[in-house]
């Protein structure tokens, strides 16, 4: 298969960045677009041109280090999925496909197609666990936790910290990352000791790093690799008001 | 009259080594097995709260062995900083385990016991792992299923709330706790929330984007790293008390594996030409189950858990290049070799039973697919048996991965499977206390070579990875740390100067040859070589013709290698060729300690030494012990240390599966 890629270029953070058009050739279409980028990439430094920067590591979906925009769209035309679980055979010969990072105020570019999603982890420093030491744990089945809830807090731990949620939005908001975090925890007794103050501070911390307010529209939830569904978000909203404006039983 | 063509000469090179002396004390406790890690706890020295507060401890690599290490040693107040080259912590290879973790919690009541879980593990790694080791493993795997839970990890868990658990390879027991096919997630990000915790309490800094690149040791004591900060290529000096490598696996030395891209072994090949020994470098687990190659450009091979052969059935036609679809091929005319060969463990063999098996009857001609070299893994029975309901809830993200990836829906037509590389049970050797022979210096997880012999058990390396880093080295490397309380921290000496220099040497050598091949080339044939003579099956002949060729191909990648950019940028290129340069020595040693094993063990399958069958004929008279291999210089004869196993409470027997 042939492509003509427009590909997003720029050097460092500090540069401003255009776009650039490259062809690629004898493309195989069960290769998976990170391989078509290898594919590039091969090409350039052979012809002693700058290879394209992309983030990628485990190419199988799970470790979020992959995130491209795609044609418009978080890793590309088809819904819940990573880049690198797109493959050429979505595309069709000779098609001309658009490639840029996800842009996001809080996801600076560091090269290219790479950008610095630090963000998120500072948003689960904040509360995103619970706070207990090596060590000092009952036995594990001392907790029983009824099927439903177990399955359910699954559901949304499966997040893998992408982004793409946040590239999808047009506030470039984290709520369906926050969110994940904040429902999986709230689902579990193991959680609830800290339930409060998790939603405020995480969510504070998603406001200080510059994420818009949700914007409503779902389209997070219909990029996300996760399959996270929308009720996160309804969760952690009613955690929030539930945590601002009730009394802490437990407050000094 | 035809011409005669004859085949090119075959190059081949005698393979040698030096003998060193062999290691005496690997420090682990006498007397009762089941006492001896609490004998041993006991007897480590211990500081005290107030001067944990001055020692700081490097740990490179944030996967389940080093964050849960870095949070543990957090949470008792040392001062951590965490290495990764990644750009977040969460991103590291154990995200991608899927099937599962031992642990002897018998809560099926099916008569598991700590014994049975360590007689499994020593039996699975066919006697080549430490008593002491391997039942200390399974002593501890109780506590990383409570600490996991009340981190809030969301395991399995059957309709009274109580937690569910399945079968995996080699063993006859449900001692396998899971989270769908998406276990080693779950326990990484639930290690990744210590971390973060113990960051937000300023206990731990963790450097995103930092390659380490040197292990600085001075006076035979490990000092710190030379790191390079992948963003800005500026290269820096750091200094502690104790460093802890926890970089995981060299599996990508084969180009094609189920690991990760960025997956690497610098950290522990520049430990191991500072000193450290490297421990059976040639057992590298073929796993049975994955999606087969399918072309050229193909980057990399997708495991499909082990979890899956609980319900699918593995056969071949049997009629060799039957052509028809599955569908059509009746049942009397499948065999299912796995069933027949292996009554009393069927599908489930280990991993290594099962990938030879698949390579025996492939060889064999009864391949399936367009290579023929593939096997079927087939669901029908158990989805007629279970309904569909039942089989998405097990597998239901593995068969939408499997669909995506091939095109084909194993709801329809059977999974087509083939052995990918994909753990190597050999890493840095370490003593008891996880220390190798680098004072100060630690190996945990799957970069030390400790705990499974030959071969891994499936479900044992996330339980390995968090024993070692939740609940051993938080312990033993107090015992180190308590002698290095007065001990000045500086980066401004000889030794971190040397370092540097020839780190900053070998980055403008890469930079300056520009050469004509990419890296990625390179890599490419390294992993072919090592494939073809190194891998599922190996031989004398094959192992000397590697060594030349990984000799012959060295050289030329040193001469011939094209790297873009330059130092002082992002230059994801110029971190690829310090990685493959260095699988390309690594790659030497795994052929040298392959072809002085002359007997074959677990994965190591010397096609010299087999029974009729095609099964591993061990040599325990000769072969009894762990080959640790220290670097001698470039170009030299590597030196072999050999460990002696000694095996007071079982009898290493004859393997059997069937």
């Amino acid at each position: 298969m042939r492509f003509t890629l427009r590909i997003w270029r720029q050097k460092n953070s500090q540069d401003e960045g255009r776009f650039e058009v490259y062809e690629v050739d004898g493309v195989p279409p069960n290769a998976s677009f990170l391989e078509m980028l290898d594919i590039l990439n091969e090409k350039l430094i052979k012809e002693g041109k700058e290879p394209v920067a992309f983030d990628h590591d485990c190419r199988e979906g799970i470790c979020g280090s992959c995130g491209l925009f795609i044609n418009g769209r978080a890793h590309g035309p088809l819904p819940n999925i990573t880049t690198c679980r797109l493959y050429m055979r979505h595309f069709k010969d000779g098609d001309t496909i658009t490639i840029e990072p996800f842009r996001a105020k809080p996801f600076p570019v560091i090269k290219d197609l790479v950008v610095d999603r630090s963000a998120l982890d500072r948003i689960i420093q904040k509360g995103g666990y619970i706070s207990v030491n090596t060590g000092s744990a009952p036995d594990a089945n001392s907790i029983p936790i009824p099927k439903p809830a177990a399955d359910r807090a699954f559901d949304y731990a499966t997040c893998i910290g992408c982004g793409a949620c946040v590239a999808a939005c047009k506030n470039a908001s984290a709520m369906l990352f926050t969110a994940a975090k904040v429902a999986h925890l709230a689902m579990l007794p193991q959680g609830q000791p800290e339930r409060r103050q998790r939603v405020k501070r995480m969510v504070a911390q998603m406001d200080l790093e510059g994420f818009g307010h949700c914007s409503n529209t779902g389209a997070c939830a219909v990029e996300c690799p996760a399959k996270i569904p929308l009720k996160a978000i309804a969760q952690l909203q009613r955690d929030y008001i539930w945590a601002n404006l009730t009394p802490d039983p437990h407050a000094p | 009259m035809a011409e005669i063509l004859t085949a090119p000469p075959v190059i081949t090179r005698q393979i040698t080594w030096r003998e060193g002396n062999p290691i005496l004390d690997n420090k682990c406790p006498s007397g009762d097995l089941e006492k001896r890690w609490t004998k041993h706890k006991d007897s480590l020295r211990l500081v005290a709260p107030h001067n944990k507060r001055k020692l700081e401890v490097i740990v490179v690599g944030a996967g389940l062995a080093g964050a849960s290490a870095a949070a543990s040693l957090g949470e008792l107040g040392y001062r951590v900083k965490v290495f990764v080259y990644h750009n977040s912590p969460r991103r590291a290879h154990s995200i991608a385990a899927q099937g599962g973790i031992n642990a002897a919690k018998n809560y099926r009541n099916d008569g598991d016991s700590i014994w049975r879980l360590f007689y499994d593990t020593i039996k699975g790694g066919d006697f080549r792992a430490r008593e002491s080791n391997v039942y200390r493993l399974a002593e501890v795997s109780v506590k990383i299923i409570d600490h996991c839970v009340a981190q809030g990890i969301p395991f399995a868990r059957e309709y009274g709330g109580y937690l569910d658990t399945r079968s995996f390879g080699g063993a006859q027991l449900m001692r396998t706790f899971y989270a769908r096919g998406q276990t080693g997630q779950q326990l990484l990000l639930g290690a990744y929330a210590a971390l973060q915790r113990q960051v937000e309490l300023g206990n731990v800094q963790v450097f995103y984007n930092h390659d380490v690149l040197d292990i600085v040791v001075e006076d035979g004591r490990a000092r710190g790293i030379i790191v390079r900060n992948l963003i800005s290529g500026e290269i820096h000096r750091v200094a502690a008390h104790a460093v802890v490598l926890a970089t995981g696996g060299y599996g990508n030395a084969y180009y094609l594996s189920t690991n990760a891209k960025l997956s690497n072994a610098t950290a522990i090949w520049r430990a191991h030409r500072r000193g450290a020994y490297f421990g059976n470098p040639s057992f590298v687990q073929i796993h049975p189950t994955c999606i087969p190659q399918s072309g050229e450009y193909q980057s990399k091979l997708t495991l499909m858990s082990e979890s899956l052969r609980n319900d699918g059935r593995v056969w071949v036609p049997r009629t060799p290049g039957d052509k028809r679809p599955p569908h059509e091929i009746p049942e009397h005319d499948r065999w299912y070799y796995l069933e027949e060969w292996y009554p009393s463990f069927g599908n489930l063999v280990p991993r290594d039973i099962a990938s030879r098996a698949a390579k025996r009857v492939c060889d064999m001609g009864y391949g399936v697919g367009p290579t023929g070299r593939a096997v079927y893994l087939d669901f029908s029975d158990a989805i007629k048996r279970f309904g569909k309901e039942v089989i998405y809830q097990r597998y239901g993200n593995l068969f939408e991965m499997y669909e995506e990836i091939t095109g084909e829906s194993p709801w329809e037509t059977p999974m087509r499977i083939y052995p990918a590389v994909h753990y190597t049970m050999g890493g840095l050797w370490v003593d008891y206390n996880l220390m190798t022979n680098i004072e100060g210096l630690y190996a945990i997880g799957e970069a030390n070579f400790s705990d499974h012999g030959a071969n891994r058990l499936g479900a044992s390396a996330l339980m390995q990875g968090l024993a070692d880093g939740y609940f051993i080295l938080p312990y033993t490397i107090g015992d180190y740390l308590a002698t290095q309380l007065f001990v000045k921290l500086s980066t401004d000496t000889t030794a971190f100067a040397d370092a540097e220099r020839e780190t900053r040497q070998r980055i403008d050598r890469l930079l300056s040859t520009k050469g004509t091949q990419t890296v990625d080339e390179f890599h490419r044939e390294l992993g072919k070589i090592l494939w073809d003579h190194c891998g599922l099956a190996r031989n004398a002949q094959g192992l000397s013709q590697a060594y030349e060729q990984i000799r012959q191909l060295r050289e030329r990648f040193w001469r011939e290698v094209r790297v873009p950019g330059t130092g002082q940028e992002f230059n994801q290129n110029l971190e690829k060729a310090l990685r493959v340069s260095d699988f390309l020595e690594l790659g030497e040693l795994m052929v040298v300690d392959a072809y002085h094993r002359e007997e074959s063990c677990g994965c190591h399958l010397r096609e010299e030494y087999q029974t009729e069958e095609g099964e591993a004929l061990r040599n325990d008279k000769d072969y009894a012990y762990v080959a640790a291999w220290k670097w001698a210089g470039e170009g030299e004869p590597p030196i072999l240390h050999k460990e002696p196993l000694n095996f007071e409470f079982v009898k290493p027997t004859v393997r059997s599966y069937k």
